[in-house]
């Protein structure tokens, strides 16, 4: 259970003493790899590339330093760089005077522009005005968007994923996409449905983002990456990837010719090609299975302890809130109220995000487990309070008159019996805690709708993806709910009839029968 | 001036209340009570609805505070006046001795529904006194076959009758070895034909020499078995008659209304 948790601490406390002890120092370095090709992503064998990767790599190299991936959600990459939980991140940021408020920026590593994408079949663009009244996707905080923004009548739409953009021009839904050259040449140039309109818009930036105030790491960077575009190692990266343009080309002063053949970009491609027979479709689903165990396993144990946190804190505040004096009371009140009144995710990244603010760093296993334990305890502890109320007074009466103290009679007499009045609402709440810790995805754990993201992302196939997740969820979810039926009726000793053997439960053998078992 | 004992020798009594005061809110319930009974004694409060019969028998078990009055029970003695202003330590202390000489049965019995019923016997003497597990068993079987319900043990309280319900309720209250017994009509959630069974437990007791004190309404129970009757109406005793003379010839007017319908 708390394997994860140790190993997290054991990491931590071994990377501490390798900075001590080994020459080498590491450059850690953050990207989202979630729909993120060709920039950092899983490839079909599920190990990191993409041309960013590469540069990355390649500027660690030039450093002396080694390269060491840390992931991040996209909106949790800037702020993930202000609580140090890596030195850079490098993921298609681009420089923009407002960005550069926030994070220093190395020198660009990368020049692009803005590619419009529309249907097949669509008549020439040949100015963003011409977009005027259609509806145009993009991502958000792109300078596609504020590029969009600035274009009068053009009604802008964002998305998560540029796939799902793409995707509904395909569908009709939208007019077209604007979004960097390199999206719009592996998201879109692939799809037949799709085609590339109008010149080049604007002039896109990327640059790596360092922690504001750490002139010395700009220094450093930007000397390893001058090193790493003079070698020309730079033009062969970006030629392999297809990415060498003559816009990157004029910006580095070299030549407008690749240098290498564009082996990534064409096996990118022939990966994700559409016509995917049945067979090959189950070799990619087969070939996911270490990454969806071991996100199910994050996502059983993250529930697990989360659950538990939440019956052990929200059975001491509903003990508070029956029993208590009234400053407890109190206290108990407000937490609950509080807590059922704001989002969950909202608590979690205030959790995550917020707290190094005030010095207080928690890793993503315990900002996850911290965050669903403790919105769980609140309704935990409704649960518990209804449980303690509806023991009728009596059986507190009967214990006080046989001399228990009120501590005795609500531990062998009120709270056994809550006990099996509960169970059914909390069993609730664990299968809908476990559908919630989802939302730890946003703390940089691969769960498994983690594991969804990435793998949906990469494959294209949403649909096939979507129902393989769905189902380890319902499968996870189903032996619980049995144990919890099986424990209810055991309990249920009050409504036993009368010769009726323990275990013997009304009603019990009839359900074994309806389900076979 | 209100009657307050009956009792023929000048011994000390096992039970004395002294100027008993409650009320809820700010509604008086009981005002002035006061009783004195004999070791032994087993005896019947009657009277209307909402006279503080049930209240009084509570306030005897601490169950309700009282505002004001004496309570001594086998030698321990609660002066309550002001106790509810005074500290709640000093009053659980006060009250869990008193409680340890009382034992209470209830109108809806309270049996707990999670154990059977030896286990409702036994819970208390290893709770409360620390008892090993075996000699409550072995007390609880005993207690059981004095009620007659040896048989049932392993039962739990939603598979018995009620009769059998509240002799194993009157069995519980016994493994505490109370010198007090209180009922608080512990006939009245029953179909006539259990009440027998229950109210010939309580003449067992009787004749072994228990100390009993029944609120019922079971007016054929309170003159058969009772050693005398105590009549109650607005807060106070009114009358406290031997069991004939108060059905055949009560002396107050109120006693005479309200038995007008049994006589």
């Amino acid at each position: 259970m708390l394997r994860h948790l140790a190993s997290i601490l054991l990491c931590t406390a071994t990377l501490a003493v390798a900075q001590e002890t080994a020459p080498q120092p590491v450059l850690r370095w953050a990207a989202d790899p979630d729909s993120n090709a060709p920039y950092t992503f899983y490839g079909s064998d599920n190990k990191l590339t993409g041309f960013e990767y590469e540069i990355i790599n390649a500027i660690a190299r030039h450093m002396g330093r080694k390269a060491e991936f840390v992931q991040n959600d996209w909106d949790g990459l800037i702020p993930g760089l202000g609580r140090g939980m890596y030195d850079v991140v490098i993921c298609g940021i681009e420089i923009t005077p407002d960005k550069a408020g926030e994070v220093l920026f190395s020198n660009p590593y990368y020049v692009t522009f803005e590619q419009l994408v529309v249907r097949k079949g669509t008549a020439p663009i040949t100015s963003l005005d011409q977009l005027s009244g259609k509806q145009i996707g993009t991502l958000d905080q792109t300078a596609a968007l504020s590029m969009l923004e600035k274009t009068p009548g053009v009604e802008a739409k964002t998305y998560d994923e540029e796939i799902n953009a793409y995707q509904d021009v395909a569908n009709g839904r939208l007019f077209g996409v604007l979004l960097d050259y390199p999206i719009a040449k592996y998201y879109a140039a692939p799809n037949p449905n799709l085609q590339f309109s109008g010149p080049p818009f604007g002039q896109i930036v990327y640059g790596i983002a360092i922690k504001k105030g750490n002139t010395e790491l700009q220094q450093d960077i930007n000397k390893a990456l001058q090193e790493v575009i003079a070698s020309g190692e730079m033009r062969d990266i970006l030629s392999r990837w297809g990415l060498w343009t003559p816009t990157v080309a004029g910006a580095f002063g070299q030549p407008e010719d690749p240098s290498q053949a564009d082996t990534s970009y064409k096996a990118f491609v022939a990966s994700h090609s559409e016509e995917a027979s049945f067979t090959t479709r189950l070799q990619r689903y087969w070939s996911y299975w270490p990454l969806l165990l071991n996100a199910t396993i994050l996502t059983v144990e993250i529930s697990l302890v989360g659950m538990m946190l939440a019956i052990a804190v929200g059975f001491t505040l509903a003990i508070m809130r029956v029993f208590g004096p009234w400053p407890l009371r109190w206290i108990a009140t407000l937490y609950i109220e509080i807590i059922r009144g704001t989002p969950l995710l909202i608590q979690l990244l205030i959790l995550f995000y917020g707290l190094p603010n005030i010095g207080i760093k928690l890793a993503p296993f315990v900002a996850g487990v911290l965050g669903l334990g403790l919105n769980y305890a609140a309704y935990e502890a409704e649960n518990y309070r209804a449980g303690l109320l509806a023991i009728p007074k009596g059986q507190m009466e009967a214990a006080r008159a046989l001399g228990m103290t009120h501590f005795q009679g609500l531990r062998f007499v009120v709270i056994p019996q809550s006990f099996r009045l509960v169970l059914p609402p909390v069993t609730n709440d664990f299968i809908s805690l476990l559908k919630d810790s989802s939302l730890v995805s946003m703390v940089t754990l691969v769960d498994l709708t983690g594991a969804y993201n990435r793998i949906a992302t990469q494959s294209f196939d949403f649909f096939g993806t979507g129902l393989l997740v769905a189902a380890i969820y319902l499968l996870i979810g189903l032996p619980f709910v049995r144990l919890a039926r099986y424990t209810e009726q055991t309990l249920a000793v009050d409504q036993r009839r009368p010769n009726q053997k323990p275990g013997m439960i009304p009603g019990l053998n009839m359900i074994n029968k309806l389900t076979n078992r | 001036m209100y009657p307050t004992t009956r009792m023929e020798n000048s011994s000390e009594p096992l039970l004395s209340v002294h100027g008993l005061h409650k009320s809820f809110d700010d509604n008086p319930i009981l005002k002035g009570v006061s009783l004195d009974v004999e070791k032994g004694d087993l005896v019947s409060i009657i009277g209307p609805s909402g006279c503080g019969k049930s209240t009084f028998l509570r306030c005897m078990n601490f169950l309700e505070i009282p505002d004001a009055g004496k309570i001594s029970i086998a030698g321990v003695e609660i002066d309550c006046q002001g106790l509810e202003d005074a500290p709640p330590r000093d009053l659980k202390e006060k009250a869990h001795k008193l409680r340890q000489h009382v034992g209470m049965v209830f109108q809806q019995f309270n049996l707990f529904p999670h154990k059977t019923i030896l286990e409702n016997i036994m819970l208390a003497p290893m709770v409360v006194r620390g008892i090993p597990r075996e000699d409550a068993e072995k007390n609880g079987l005993r207690l059981l076959e004095k009620v007659g319900l040896g048989a049932l043990a392993d039962r739990y309280p939603a598979q018995m009758s009620g009769g059998q319900q509240q002799r194993a309720g009157i069995a519980r209250a016994l493994a505490m070895n109370p010198q007090v017994m209180l009922y608080d009509e512990p006939t009245s959630a029953l179909d006539p034909e259990l009440v027998d069974e229950v109210l010939k437990v309580m003449k067992d007791l009787d004749n072994e020499g228990m100390t009993q004190i029944v609120v019922t309404h079971e007016m054929r129970f309170a003159r058969d078995a009772s050693d005398y009757i105590v009549f109650m109406e607005k807060g106070h005793i009114v009358e406290i008659s031997d069991e004939d003379e108060i059905f055949q010839n009560p002396k107050d007017e109120r006693t005479r209304q309200f038995l007008k319908r049994f006589i």
